[in-house]
């Protein structure tokens, strides 16, 4: 039995295999973060008049961060319900450029366990995931699960303590904390350029992404932008590399 | 603890067109076998939506482009790139990030 064991965890570190509690850890760095945007998120779904039942059952389900925001101010303003779904379907659509980008990584893995992995993928949870694969072929199921679990939580979480105590708590900005998530992006960007070694490309990618996303603003509004500047800053690093 | 009926539409609904998105390319990307190209594209994904993310929260403001009503998240950006760069920690990222947009409030 021992052996058995022994074997097995052979095996798994053969294949890179990390443990859920390796993804837990990787996802603390996150964890403050959405703690504080899912306090706000929370704070507005209140204000929107939903209760806490609600809230529960929008972090469970929706799981989305801007969706959820975007969300709960369209049931302020008793937008129809088809609206809202429409909507929130362009905000979160981004979700398929990101799974997709996983894809490749998880090959070896059964299409009910990537079900399960999608399900719970963020623009952060992505994030970590993919600067941890960029020396990796193959990702573990184990580690993802720690890091989505985690994330997931934390996001109930913070969104349920914003839904009971946001009223008290008038200005949260005076702390800084709306500047958490930006930061965390930022720091996600920077992991990713730096662990990639191909600057010129990936700068070049990047800048291109933000003047999409500044020139996409002046004509549609929302998330619409997100998605354009990813396709088409994703189309001129591929040019870039074919013109090198 | 109530739920109202139309929340519960609202949420199931965007539950499902959010939950399509996000599990397809896993569940059946992962089982073929992507041409070279679409690979190739793939890789420059996570930079481009992380710049496009960063660009929403720093230069755009309610949807849209303004420097002005942005001015200290901009400003609280620079030591926040500056430790992302020097250190590759997201943690100490993120925590120079609230220190110097905490500071940046207190003086402005």
């Amino acid at each position: 039995m021992a052996q058995e064991i022994l074997d097995l965890k052979e095996n798994a570190l053969a294949k890179g295999e990390e443990s859920f509690w390796k993804g837990v850890k990787d996802c603390v760095p996150t964890l403050l973060g959405y703690l504080s945007i899912g306090f706000a998120a929370g704070v507005v779904e209140k204000t929107a008049g939903l209760s806490i039942a609600e809230i529960t059952l929008m972090c469970l389900l929706l799981y989305a961060g801007s969706g959820q925001f975007i969300a709960a101010g369209m049931i302020a303003m008793s937008n129809p319900i088809s609206a809202i779904i429409f909507t929130i379907f362009f905000v979160n659509l981004r979700h398929f450029l990101l799974s997709a980008a996983l894809a490749p990584c998880f090959r070896h893995l059964s299409p009910w366990k990537n079900m399960v992995t999608g399900s719970l993928l963020t623009d952060e949870t992505f994030g970590v995931a993919i600067n941890q694969l960029s020396n990796k072929k193959f990702a573990s199921y184990k580690w993802m699960l720690g890091l989505n679990i985690t994330a997931y939580l934390n996001w109930l979480v913070a969104n349920i303590i914003g839904g009971f105590f946001g009223k008290w708590i008038p200005n949260p900005e005076r702390f800084g904390l709306d500047f958490a998530l930006p930061a965390m992006f930022i720091g996600l960007l920077v992991i990713q350029i730096t662990s990639q070694k191909r600057f010129f490309v990936d700068i070049m990618v990047a800048v291109s992404a933000i003047i999409i996303v500044i020139g996409v603003s002046f004509i549609f509004s929302g998330s619409v932008g997100i998605i354009v500047a990813t396709i088409l800053g994703s189309t001129i690093g591929v040019m870039i590399e074919k013109w090198k | 603890m109530e739920v109202r009926w139309t929340i519960l539409l609202i949420i199931i609904g965007t539950a499902i067109v959010t939950f399509i998105p996000r599990v397809l390319p896993l569940m059946v990307l992962s089982r073929m076998q992507l041409p070279k190209g679409v690979i190739q594209w793939l890789k420059h994904v996570p930079v481009a939506v992380m710049a496009a993310l960063v660009a929403q929260e720093l230069f755009l403001s309610d949807d849209k482009f303004s420097l002005i009503s942005n001015k200290l998240e901009l400003l609280a950006s620079l030591p926040t790139l500056a430790i992302a760069i020097l250190t590759r920690s997201l943690l100490g990222t993120v925590l120079v990030g609230l220190i110097s947009m905490m500071a940046l409030r207190y003086i402005f």
